[in-house]
Parts: structure tokens; C-alpha cells; sequence
């Protein structure tokens, strides 16, 4: 089964982080990605920019309406995401709670639609 | 339907729907199939057992049947097929499929409950729903039956059910016994289920008396299980020896407050508290099992929660009158459960066994700190307004009697606060 690892987190604590943290961290995620490479779980991942770069489009009435911003004001903001292949719910658990944003945010896990065994 | 078919149908029922459900499961992957499948066996016994006579082994007959009942579903309904395939079905070996024309030749079923209790009791599903499932496929109580324990309309639980089962199945939530170093995170929520499904049963004075005492023997029946379960597959599933030892803890737990079941309500449905129940009428087989657990799970020496809750309830238990209570050891009890979970229950909890093994004076200066937390639980204000009365501060009891009476909605509690401050007298 397919799931999709959300990583939340408070954009402005994390922008006050200083190069050797951001470094060390960068390093962390590094080697959570490589570490379920290996595995063979792995199927995908980026990292976002802040929603401060995030544009949100809808279509009313026929006519395009762009706003700037995300869609909506949280406490904590999607700053990232991975897409993985595990053998059930506990297996992504487990991975989520390695996520090295697990500590100082939430990783929210949706399991993915599958159409090809839909009726 | 004659009588004795009801009541065989009804007693495999009660005693072996959440075997039979968790082998189904096992063998075709799917929950609702596996649910929908042994309903359909259950009607056809109805007919056939009325027509034929009863099976030699009710169980076996209903597992073979609910299995065809479910190949039929299968082919019936090709959009099913994504869950297995017949096929799959058909080439399956036959010690484990087990369809055979005679019933009595069906070789050993595996157990397959414990997977089923880690499923319904997975941290990814809401407390309420982990409990409604519990009940409704290992205990095998209906959807109406779920809903009159928890006093909930029939559709809001049946709806319940539905979501539970719909997230099993989406989410991925897995059927097994989780793998060793998961198991004890794991276990803990099980147990929390069945003291929860205990409680529920227990703490009740509203609603319909009959059901609720139904639910105690429920939450009981279900740890047993559990019990007996890992007992029997210990060297498989590395169930830690403290996690082994908690739920002989629970299993006592439970066993020693069920003895007290029919002291705790008078004649006009009033609440007894345990100083003043008649404690001839407590049950005495449920209390030397219980007893018979805190002792095997103490010998373990692995601590934890539930034996010192059991603990602590077994010196109740072996008390001849109230007098004899052994309070000091008590109050020394809860000093250990605090190293657990320091909570201000129970905190409260030992004030209230201090102000009995030393004085009520030292018992209100334990309260004190507590106010602040517990100045909207109506236990804390009775607790304080009794060790008033007992030190002689008859105004300073009434007051904290008011308080306890305007936080509570519960008559029969009401009742209880009310003769208190009448007591008092002026």
C-alpha cells in the first residue's frame, strides 16, 4: 500500500534556525531519505518553500481567481512530504516516526487511493 | 425455531463468535466478508440444525459452512474479487480450509483472536470506535446490543462500526500480532480498551442496570481470552514478562471490584460505598481468583499500574469489616502507583487512605495542593467534605457536600449527597 508522509511544522520557528542547524538537519533528512531508499520503501519526496512562495488558484463563477498565500492560516504548515510503499499501516507509522520533523512537528500519514482494484 | 436450537445458537454464539469471526478473518483477509460470511452461516443453522439436529461440534460446522457461504459471496459479487480470489480459495491446502462433508473430522482451528484484538484496538482508530469493535466482533454482542451498553442511538453506533471497519481496510491498519518491539506499545492499548469496557460497565448507575453488568462480565470474558492467549502462545510472540504481568493485573483488577457488584447497590437502586456494604454478600469465588492473579503477577516482580490498582483492591478484599481495612498499606500503594502516573486522582486517591491510616487533619492537608485540579470533580469535594465531618468542622462539611452536589447530575449520587448534609443535622 501506497502512503503519503505530510510533514507539518511551524514555518517561523524554523526560519530562525542558524547554518550549522540547518546543516545538521539537512544532514538528518539525508540519511532518514537514504535509510528508506535502502529499504525499498522509498517512492518519492521533496521539500517545500515557505507559504509565503505559495500561490492559491480557484475557479468561481468560470473565472480564475488567484490570491496570494496558502488556502488557509494554520498553526502549523506542510513544509514537505514522501511518498512510500509499505507492507501495512504500522510499517509507515514507524517510518513517520523517524522523520527527523516528527520532533519538532507533526507527520500526518494517508494511506493512497488505489484505482487499478477498484470495482 | 424450537427452544433448544435458540439456545445452543445463542450460546455458540456468546461464547464463540469472536473465535470463529478471527479464523474467517484469517483465512480471507477481509473483515466485513469474513463478518457478512458468518451471519450467513448463522442463518443457515437456524434451518439446518432445526431440520437435522444439532452438529457434534457447533463451531466446526458453522466455520465450514460460513467458509462456502463466503465463496459463494465471492463469486456472486465479482467486485469483491479485489479482497481474493476464488481461485485462491479453491487451491488453498486442506488442513486449513477444512471443508469437508463431515463436521466431526475437522481438524484443529488456529486460534486467530489475538490478531484480531491488536486490530480493533489499533492506536490509528478513535478510542470510542476500538471499543465498539472490541465488543461487537470478539465479544460477538450485536450492533443494538453495542448501542444500549454505551447508550447510544442503534444508527450512531452502527455508523460507528462501519467507520472503524471502512479505516481498517483504507488505512491498512495491519491483521497479526504486532512484531516483538511494537508489542508492548501495543498491548497497553488493548488493556486500556478492556479496563475502559469495564469501567463503562462498572462506574454506570444510569441507564438500564441489566446491560451495563452485562459489559463488566464482557471486559472480563475478553481479558481472559487475552490471557489464555498469550499464556498459550508466549514462546511465539515475545510478549514481555511486565507486559504478561499487567494483564493478570487487569484480569484481578476487575475479578476483585465485580465481587462487590450486588453490595454496591441497595435494595432502592442507592449507591453503597465500601465501608458500608455487607460484605457477606460479596463473591467470594471472584475474589480468591482475583486474589489468585495479584499474587502470580506480583511473583513476576515486574510492577506496573493495573497489579497496584489490583493491589490495593485485594486489601479491601481480604478486609473481614471496614475497620480492618489495612489502610496504611493502601496509602503505601498508591504511593507506588504515583511513580506510574502521578496524577492528581490519585493523589486524591491516597489523601483519601492517608486520612484513614493516620487522621482526617493530615488527609485535608494532602487535599490542599489538589484543589486546583479537582475543583469541578465532585469526588474531590466529598472526599474533603467527609474528612470534615470526621474531624468535627460540621459547617466546612456541609459547604464542600454543596459544592460536590451542584457538580453532580447523576440521582442515585444526588441521593447519596443529600442524606450526607441531612445528616449532619443543623
Amino acid at each position: 500500500m501506497q502512503y503519503l508522509l505530510l510533514i507539518y511544522s511551524d514555518e517561523k520557528a524554523d526560519a530562525n534556525v542558524s547554518k550549522e542547524e540547518m546543516d545538521a538537519w539537512m544532514g538528518e533528512y539525508l540519511a532518514y531519505t537514504e535509510a528508506m531508499r535502502k529499504s525499498g520503501v522509498y517512492k518519492g519526496g521533496e521539500a517545500l518553500h515557505p507559504t509565503s512562495a505559495a500561490t492559491t488558484v480557484r475557479v468561481q463563477n468560470g473565472k480564475k481567481v488567484t490570491t496570494h498565500g496558502p488556502f488557509a492560516e494554520t498553526k502549523e504548515q506542510l513544509g514537505g512530504y514522501y511518498l512510500l510503499d509499505c507492507k501495512n499501516l504500522d510499517e509507515a507509522i514507524e517510518w513517520a516516526a523517524k522523520c527527523p520533523g516528527a520532533r519538532v512537528g507533526s507527520i500526518e500519514v494517508r494511506p493512497v487511493m488505489d484505482f487499478s482494484q477498484a470495482p | 425455531m424450537t427452544a433448544s436450537t435458540r439456545h445452543l445458537l445463542e450460546r455458540v454464539h456468546r461464547q464463540e463468535y469472536g473465535q470463529l469471526l478471527a479464523t474467517l478473518i484469517g483465512w480471507l483477509g477481509d473483515l466485513e466478508l469474513a463478518e457478512e460470511a458468518l451471519q450467513d452461516a448463522f442463518l443457515a443453522a437456524v434451518e439446518h440444525w432445526e431440520r437435522e439436529g444439532a452438529p457434534h461440534k457447533p463451531g466446526a460446522w458453522l466455520t465450514t459452512t460460513a467458509r462456502r457461504k463466503a465463496i459463494d459471496r465471492i463469486r456472486r459479487s465479482r467486485s469483491r474479487s479485489e479482497a481474493v480470489e476464488p481461485q485462491a480459495l479453491e487451491t488453498l491446502p486442506p488442513a486449513q480450509l477444512a471443508v469437508t462433508e463431515n463436521f466431526d473430522d475437522v481438524g484443529e482451528i488456529p486460534d486467530e483472536r489475538l490478531k484480531l484484538i491488536f486490530t480493533c484496538c489499533h492506536p490509528a482508530l478513535p478510542l470510542e470506535q476500538q471499543i465498539a469493535l472490541t465488543l461487537h466482533t470478539l465479544g460477538g454482542l450485536t450492533t443494538a446490543e453495542v448501542a444500549a451498553a454505551f447508550l447510544v442511538p442503534v444508527p450512531t453506533m452502527a455508523q460507528r462500526l462501519v467507520r472503524a471497519k471502512r479505516k481498517i481496510k483504507d488505512a491498512g491498519i495491519p491483521y497479526y500480532v504486532p512484531p516483538a518491539h511494537l508489542l508492548a506499545e501495543r498491548l497497553d492499548s488493548v488493556l486500556t480498551v478492556l479496563y475502559l469496557i469495564f469501567t463503562e460497565g462498572y462506574a454506570a448507575t444510569a441507564g438500564d442496570a441489566l446491560i451495563r453488568h452485562e459489559l463488566c462480565d464482557d471486559a472480563i470474558r475478553l481479558c481472559r481470552v487475552l490471557e489464555l492467549l498469550i499464556r498459550r502462545s508466549q514462546a511465539q510472540t515475545d510478549v514481555p514478562a511486565a507486559q504478561y504481568a499487567e494483564v493478570l493485573g487487569l484480569l484481578g483488577l476487575m475479578l476483585l471490584h465485580h465481587s462487590r457488584r450486588t453490595a454496591r447497590v441497595g435494595v432502592n437502586g442507592e449507591l453503597i460505598l465500601l465501608g458500608d456494604q455487607d460484605r457477606s454478600v460479596w463473591d467470594q469465588r471472584n475474589i480468591q481468583e482475583g486474589l489468585a492473579l495479584v499474587e502470580k503477577a506480583f511473583n513476576m516482580r515486574r510492577l506496573g499500574p493495573y497489579q497496584l490498582q489490583a493491589a490495593i483492591s485485594a486489601l479491601h478484599a481480604r478486609a473481614p469489616t471496614a475497620e480492618a481495612t489495612d489502610w496504611p498499606q493502601i496509602a503505601a500503594l498508591y504511593g507506588e502507583l504515583r511513580r506510574f502516573a502521578d496524577t492528581a486522582i490519585i493523589r486524591l486517591n491516597q489523601a483519601v487512605a492517608v486520612s484513614m491510616a493516620i487522621s482526617p487533619q493530615k488527609g485535608l492537608r494532602l487535599l490542599e495542593p489538589l484543589a486546583g485540579e479537582l475543583s469541578a470533580y465532585a469526588p474531590f469535594h466529598l472526599a474533603r467534605a467527609d474528612m470534615f465531618r470526621r474531624t468535627g468542622q460540621r459547617e466546612q462539611a456541609r459547604e464542600a457536600y454543596r459544592v460536590a452536589l451542584d457538580l453532580t447530575q447523576n440521582k442515585v449520587e444526588r441521593d447519596f449527597i443529600l442524606g450526607r448534609i441531612t445528616s449532619l443535622g443543623e
